[in-house]
């Protein structure tokens, strides 16, 4: 059965960003994703409450946010889902295996409005959904305003229960 | 080329109790019979992400010392955490690379390029604040108060002579005790 996903009420980078500042977290990790690029990255790079890391290749956002976990501070990863894909071993053996807090939050590039993403035109997109099930990730999908309740306590529970989840951005918020 | 062992007892000499060291595994193994501390980090997961854990800790503890224990066979896997690290610029992290040309964990085969890299020269142009390297004990010896006061990011490359691995206790290494000790030692 199709997931699909209406496409009114477009999420808006600001509301992604209050709720992700909402869970306490103090610093975003990325490496630029085309989806996020306007939405949220130049806004989090211009956020003088926000520590902005960026880094040359996705798996050293897993370390970085890991080290940052053990002294106490909570990131977000901001990346591609071509990222994404490129970290998994990383994110195997940091996040999952040593039970560590890894909060990413994955932009789907090329996935279409309307689609769900296990039901991608895009191989890069499709898999993803499969990919965290398969590695036991929680995972949501945040296109619509209403979506972005689910963030907060999604880190949260990350946080809680010293487990890594993922926020997929299905659709390019909206830029101020 | 000096021996590896004979470079850490002299690191361990030095490093004052609070540094928190972050080690890859052969170093690791060596490292924490030399100086078994709740503070050492060998949890890297991966085996390239040894910088990367290094920058999270550094700044988010910036006024505790963090020193890597890396590998060259490890570097190489993560070469853009040298640009990330010198971005970032945190004042209290030293960088260590055991240069011995071998990946000694998986079975003692060559590194690729292995002789011909400059890693110092590599820490160097990614904007290191400071890189060194040390071919003979005493240099070592007699530069390393210096290096570990000298503010960060600092990187020395340890010409290291290959040999046969420590014994490894990768249950350990992978079990939560050592996690949570470390939690606990922070607190």
């Amino acid at each position: 059965m199709s997931d699909a996903r209406p496409t009114s009420d477009p999420v808006r980078g600001a509301s992604i960003i209050a709720a992700v500042k909402s869970a306490g977290v103090g610093t975003v990790i990325t490496v630029p994703d085309i989806t996020t690029s306007d939405g949220l990255l130049r806004p989090i790079s211009n956020d003088a409450n926000l520590r902005h890391i960026n880094v040359c290749k996705e798996d050293e956002c897993i370390g970085i946010s890991a080290g940052l976990s053990f002294a106490g501070e909570r990131a977000l990863i901001l990346i591609q889902n071509t990222g994404f894909l490129d970290s998994i071993n990383a994110i195997r053996a940091v996040g999952v295996e040593y039970e560590i807090p890894i909060c990413l939050m994955v932009g789907l590039l090329g996935k279409q409005a309307g689609e769900a993403p296990s039901e991608a035109r895009n191989y890069g997109v499709r898999i993803v959904e499969p990919i965290l099930d398969a590695m036991g990730i929680p995972r949501a999908l945040i296109e619509t305003e209403e979506d972005v309740a689910l963030i907060a306590p999604a880190i949260e529970a990350a946080y809680k229960t010293s487990r890594p989840t993922a926020l997929l951005i299905g659709q390019s918020p909206e830029a101020e | 080329m000096m021996k590896r062992n004979e470079c850490l007892e002299i690191l361990a000499d030095q490093l004052s109790d609070d540094t928190v060291v972050v080690a890859v595994y052969t170093t690791a193994f060596d490292w924490i019979k030399l100086r078994p501390s709740p503070l050492n980090y060998i949890f890297t997961g991966a085996m390239d992400l040894a910088s990367s854990h290094a920058l999270g800790l550094a700044i988010g503890m910036p006024d505790r010392r963090v020193v890597v224990l890396d590998g060259d066979g490890s570097l190489l896997m993560n070469m853009g955490s040298l640009v990330t690290i010198a971005g970032q610029a945190p004042k209290n992290l030293i960088h260590f690379v055991a240069e011995n040309g071998t990946y000694e964990a998986n079975g003692g085969h060559a590194i690729p390029g292995a002789g011909n890299a400059d890693f110092a020269g590599f820490a160097r142009a990614a904007g290191y604040a400071s890189a060194s390297e040390f071919s003979e004990l005493d240099d070592f010896q007699n530069s390393l108060s210096s290096l570990l006061q000298a503010e960060g990011p600092v990187f020395a490359a340890l010409k290291i002579e290959p040999g046969p691995p420590p014994e490894m206790d990768y249950r350990m290494m992978h079990g939560a005790q050592i996690r949570d000790d470390f939690r606990a030692a922070l607190k």
